[in-house]
């Protein structure tokens, strides 16, 4: 039964106590349990109370996902779960820094594409950029792809952050 | 509360004594001598039972817990002290056992270096307790501890472990006694949606073919709950059945209960299960030993589950009216609601449902044929019940033919006396299990249900029996296989028993003896009667070796892979023919 239906994409946000081991928590969870782990991201978000954010991007049915959901709930640290793929709209953002190396046309063309994807140069040399880009998960696949043939040589990915639309918190 | 210096070792019993804990099961070592010492000074505060293997103080904690619903609590030292309780740590999650376990850990300087016994022991036991501490700072310790209890005994009940470097348990900081405790994150849902469980009430009362599916929840929930959950059971006069982990949930001999359903449950609760339009689950979580094939579970039926653990509803089978909740509140206000809209059960069609019912109960299904020479293991059973049945024993069992046969043949009417490892399925579990139990009630008659392979993975107990001077009655079916392994090779793997018959036995009897404890052999179907009375007589630990039918097989079976009204019955010609589908052949 939780076996079928349409497999999607989530973004799922947990708030957490920052403290020793939680982050092994969430992971092991996922392993031992076998859902899947596209992006994780975490950070202190609140320092006052010793809060961290985890953005967690999964995939699975919905039956899957509720499951996943119930029982990052019941972890003893974890305050909140929100799914910002289904609980409203909601603004996914991840960076990359991405090196490209190469000379003449690559390198003008390079830095042609990085202009319309608005990436920042933040590294230059006679032969190479690390350029700075900001965006959807898709946006810096497509980037990725294009500089491939142009002398793609190391990425840097931060993994999905995101934020529900509007006044209220998670 | 004013607050008061204290050293780390003072601290811990200081706080056990202030959560109420009468009995630590423990085994000392390095990493606790502090504690050990402590409890040395303190001796007549609280009691430390010392077992003769951690392994075996884990599932003492658990039948202690069990049986009188308090939290377990053990001590052990680091490295393989608490490597050794990772095995009860486990079962006491699959089966939802309040326990707090302390374990030694070296200094806190030393963590990392790969000291003298140390392991990573929040690392190893994170995924199999429900929550678990690493104390590194003196002023957390008295927290810590009392967070531990909150969090083993709220929501689902669960292990913690909590664990203490040496140089924690000598430090000192000041102590104070909690008032209450709330804590910042785990606040588990109580009071269930009023508005669920007005369409639940109205669900029950239009049922035609309704059926109560109860499990350990109602148990653990508390003797309210088993109370309300009875109540209501006879008010609406509909059938129930309940989980392995369930029984003594609701009286076993009311004429209501179906038995056990399940892999080996009865052929009524089966098929009620599998024919009912509405089925009210209580804190049952759908086991894969209950539902037998998923897609072919209950197909016809509206199912309503209560449950306080989020996680349990939606994971197995879609149910159609989820309650979040604790049994006995979620209880409470459906009998509330139900009196006050002056509801009546469908009775028309529950008399029809009954006469259904009727006629799978006439097949009589846990029928067996006892001749004059060998025993059979359900005969022995049966008797045993029988025998003792007005004395309300404790049974815990170890794992195999003989806890089927143990949860088919005992009709429990109080909760709390039935204590197996369900989830996990650990053999090993009864002879620990049943010591703890003892150690709660002094006075009751505590039986391991055994088989003679099972009994061997704790054995080492029966010094702790002997120590103690603990009555406990190990009544061992002895078939000389391990039965539950030659059952599926003989189904399933072409009758190549590899590797399950029980070579070099120890002589129970003698064994019994060595331990100071009683021991008696039966081998004539006659002299059953005789061996159990003798058995209750001696005041002291028995093994009673009954040595039954070798090849007996535990019937009804929903095979694996089938549904639930595609049983194996024991008076079935073909019952010993393999029937497994592909798919079946792989599952466990």
């Amino acid at each position: 039964m939780k076996n079928t239906g349409e497999i999607r994409r989530h973004t799922i946000a947990v708030l957490v106590d920052n403290e020793a081991g939680v982050l092994a928590r969430v992971i092991g969870l996922f392993s031992g349990r076998g859902y899947n782990i596209e992006s994780l991201t975490v950070a202190e978000v609140d320092s006052a109370k010793s809060l961290s954010r985890i953005t967690i991007v999964t995939s699975g049915t919905a039956m899957v996902i509720v499951q996943i959901k119930a029982q990052l709930g019941r972890l003893v640290p974890v305050h909140k779960v929100a799914d910002l793929t289904i609980d409203g709209p909601s603004i996914e953002r991840e960076m990359a820094l991405i090196k490209v190396e190469g000379v003449g046309e690559k390198r003008v063309e390079s830095l042609r594409i990085a202009d319309i994807f608005r990436a920042r140069v933040v590294d230059s040399t006679t032969h190479s950029f690390v350029f700075e880009l900001t965006g959807s998960m898709e946006k810096l696949n497509a980037f990725v792809d294009l500089m491939k043939p142009l002398g793609l040589v190391d990425v840097g990915r931060t993994g999905v952050v995101a934020i529900s639309r509007g006044p209220d918190p998670i | 509360m004013s607050s008061k210096m204290m050293t780390g070792a003072e601290i811990i019993l200081q706080a056990l004594a202030d959560q109420g804990v009468e009995v630590v099961f423990g085994y000392p070592g390095g990493a606790v001598l502090p504690i050990y010492d402590e409890l040395f000074r303190q001796s007549n505060r609280i009691r430390h039972v010392l077992s003769r293997q951690e392994g075996g103080s884990v599932h003492a904690a658990e039948g202690y817990a069990r049986s009188t619903g308090k939290p377990g609590v053990v001590l052990v030292t680091s490295g393989p002290g608490a490597t050794n309780a990772v095995t009860g740590l486990t079962d006491a999650l699959m089966d939802s056992v309040p326990l707090v376990c302390l374990t030694g850990q070296v200094a806190t300087h030393m963590i990392g270096n790969d000291a003298f016994q140390e392991a990573d022991t929040v690392g190893i036991t994170r995924p199999c307790t429900k929550h678990n501490y690493l104390v590194k700072d003196i002023n957390d310790l008295g927290r810590v501890m009392h967070e531990a209890f909150y969090v083993a005994t709220h929501g689902r009940p669960g292990p913690v472990v909590v664990d203490l470097p040496k140089d924690i348990q000598l430090a000192s900081a000041p102590y104070k006694s909690p008032v209450k405790f709330a804590h910042p994150s785990y606040k588990p849902q109580v009071k269930g949606d009023q508005q669920a469980i007005r369409k639940a009430v109205e669900m029950i009362a239009k049922a035609e073919r309704p059926i109560f599916y109860c499990g350990g929840g109602v148990i653990n929930s508390g003797e309210n709950a088993v109370k309300l959950v009875t109540e209501f059971v006879r008010m609406t006069g509909f059938p129930i059945t309940n989980t392995l982990m369930g029984l003594g949930g609701f009286p076993g001999t009311d004429p209501q209960c179906l038995g056990m359903l399940g892999m080996h449950g009865t052929f009524e609760a089966n098929n009620a299960m599998h024919d009912c339009d509405v089925m009210i689950a209580i804190g049952a979580r759908f086991d894969d030993r209950v539902t037998g094939r998923l897609d072919a579970f209950s197909p016809k039926s509206k199912k309503i589950q209560i449950d306080i653990d989020p996680s349990s509803i939606n994971k197995n089978v879609a149910v159609d009216l989820p309650i979040i909740g604790d049994v006995g509140h979620i209880m409470e206000d459906m009998m509330k609601i139900w009196r006050t809209s002056a509801r009546q059960p469908n009775k028309e069609a529950l008399a029809k449902w009954w006469t259904r019912i009727g006629k799978w109960r006439d097949r009589n299904c846990l029928a067996y044929r006892q001749d004059d020479k060998v025993i059979k293991p359900q005969y022995a059973l049966e008797r045993l019940y029988e025998l003792t049945k007005s004395r309300n024993p404790y049974i815990t069992t170890e794992v195999g033919q003989h806890q089927m046969w143990a949860a088919q043949f005992f009709k429990f009417n109080d909760p709390k006396h039935w204590m197996t490892s369900g989830g996990l399925g650990t053999m090993g579990y009864g002879l620990p299990a049943a010591l703890g139990v003892q150690i709660a009630h002094p006075d009751a008659l505590v039986i391991d249900v055994a088989g003679e392979a099972s009994i061997l993975m704790n054995i080492q107990e029966m010094a702790t029996l002997a120590q103690y001077r603990l009555p406990v009655k190990i009544f061992i079916l002895n078939n000389q296989y391990m039965g539950m392994v030659r059952q599926w090779q003989e189904l399933l793997h072409g009758g190549r028993y590899s590797e399950s018959y029980s070579e070099s036995l120890p002589d129970f009897v003698k064994l019994a003896e060595s331990f100071g404890a009683a021991g008696l052999r039966c081998t004539n179907p006659g002299d059953v009667d005789d061996c159990i009375k003798e058995m209750i007589a001696i005041d002291k630990a028995v093994i009673v070796d009954m040595v039954v039918d070798q090849t007996e097989n535990c019937f009804p079976m929903v095979p694996s892979g089938a549904a639930h009204n595609e049983m194996i019955l024991g008076d079935d010609k073909e019952a010993d023919k393999p029937r497994v589908s592909d798919q079946g052949f792989a599952l466990v």
